[in-house]
């Protein structure tokens, strides 16, 4: 297996997260990098490094104009969680691999709170409430689209 | 397997650790802003095809009006552009006017300001601030703090400047102030804003200030970011309340900051006096 497909989700979401989305919608905004690298965290941890989850954070903080370490630092934490539990996680059935990613992606959003709170950027609570429901909502429409590009990748080894 | 997991967790700590010191000198020093301007440069592909289906629609929508709403459009502006020069006649005698006293009280004449056109690049930033991404950079003389304003008024200022596109932050975002004066009596004060789009607050005034609900508020020029005399907002509320010492007072911003779509980038006349300097 190439790493080919894993970077070309990378950065698909990469591309979805700046997306413009109406102004009424913009805080239901799906956090589609922290899915995509759980799901690659969790299926395909060898082919999948916490550096990748570093490297895509600070792509993330500088095309968002955040602070230089912010996502690298959520993303390499919940990477770091999903690779330690990938093989409990793994084998649950659907709704408890629901239950998980809202579980990381609540981790991930609140590490970006408390870090824009010690820098002084004051949100709505909204703006952290959101992405985890979207997410969650989410997640498994993700999962069964990068299963079927991993499951191909994986025929073709 | 065995031996994997110490070396991950080993990494993990390292990279919590250098992202936790980027964070820190990030915050509190410049040294990193070349770093981060330079891949900012490097992403531009990624912002261009984000950008690129909506600068498409748009030119499929501007190169499918009907020749019908085309000349509707056309007489409208034509009928704008005769009204405007029709008041710019007026503003030129009043400016050599304002010229002739100036040079009476000794005053430094006022040098008009220079400006350009910027559009909005179809991409979405920060979610945690109101900021927006404008196609011009450093390459076009975009410069940290410039001044951005629309045909109705002040709409924010640049915070970061790449080679080809340059972060901006609006008004009504919390973490942004502006120096401000009352046009009808020149009452200063800061409008700071408050994180919803069509409202400013004006924090910093006393029960007894002079301003009521209409007042237009006007740049002050004192921070000088901004140069003096741009429009920003219009008070629609003041709440006088005897048991505090500020009044409550807030203002709808005159630019509908939420429509914009091209806005005008200042170079202010002192800027460019230093630039002639150098």
């Amino acid at each position: 297996m190439t790493r080919l497909p894993v970077y070309a989700t990378i950065l698909l979401a990469l591309m979805l997260s700046i997306m413009p989305l109406p102004e009424s919608a913009g805080w239901l905004r799906p956090d589609f990098v922290a899915l995509t690298l759980i799901y690659w965290s969790m299926m395909q941890p060898r082919y999948f490094s916490l550096g990748t989850a570093w490297i895509t954070g600070i792509l993330i903080d500088v095309m968002h104009g955040a602070i230089l370490g912010q996502h690298a630092m959520t993303l390499t934490i919940i990477v770091y969680i999903t690779i330690q539990f990938h093989l409990r996680i793994r084998v649950f059935p659907t709704w408890q691999k629901t239950a998980t990613v809202l579980a990381l992606i609540s981790v991930g959003q609140f590490l970006l709170f408390w870090t824009n709170g010690v820098i002084g950027i004051s949100s709505t609570a909204a703006s952290y409430l959101g992405p985890i429901l979207s997410s969650t909502l989410l997640w498994p429409v993700v999962a069964a689209l990068l299963n079927s590009i991993n499951y191909r990748v994986a025929l073709r080894r | 397997m065995t031996g994997r997991i110490p070396a991950l967790g080993v990494r993990f700590l390292a990279l919590c650790l250098l992202s936790l010191v980027l964070m820190v000198v990030d915050h509190q020093q410049q040294h990193l802003d070349r770093v981060r301007s330079a891949l900012s440069t490097a992403l531009y592909p990624v912002r261009l095809v984000v950008d690129t289906p909506f600068s498409l629609w748009k030119w499929a929508r501007d190169n499918s009006a009907s020749r019908n709403a085309l000349q509707i459009e056309n007489s409208r502006l034509r009928t704008e552009r005769f009204l405007t020069q029709a008041r710019l006649q007026k503003f030129r005698s009043l400016e050599a006017e304002n010229a002739r006293l100036r040079a009476i009280l000794d005053a430094k004449a006022l040098v008009p300001d220079q400006v350009r056109i910027a559009g909005i690049m179809g991409v979405d930033a920060n979610p945690y601030r109101h900021t927006l991404i404008i196609d011009k950079g450093s390459d076009d003389g975009v410069y940290d703090g410039q001044a951005m304003v629309d045909s109705t008024g002040v709409v924010g200022q640049v915070i970061e400047a790449d080679r080809f596109t340059a972060h901006a932050i609006l008004i009504s975002d919390p973490d942004h102030a502006l120096p401000v004066e009352v046009n009808r009596n020149g009452l200063r004060t800061i409008a700071v804003g408050t994180g919803t789009l069509d409202r400013l607050d004006l924090p910093f005034l006393a029960n007894n200030a002079d301003i009521q609900e209409g007042d237009l508020l006007v740049t002050s020029g004192l921070g000088q970011t901004f140069p003096a005399g741009y429009p920003v907002a219009v008070v629609t509320q003041v709440t006088k309340l005897p048991q505090q010492p500020f009044a409550e007072v807030s203002a709808q911003p005159t630019a509908a900051l939420d429509q914009v779509r091209e806005v005008m980038l200042i170079w202010s006349a002192r800027r460019s006096a230093e630039e002639q300097h150098d």
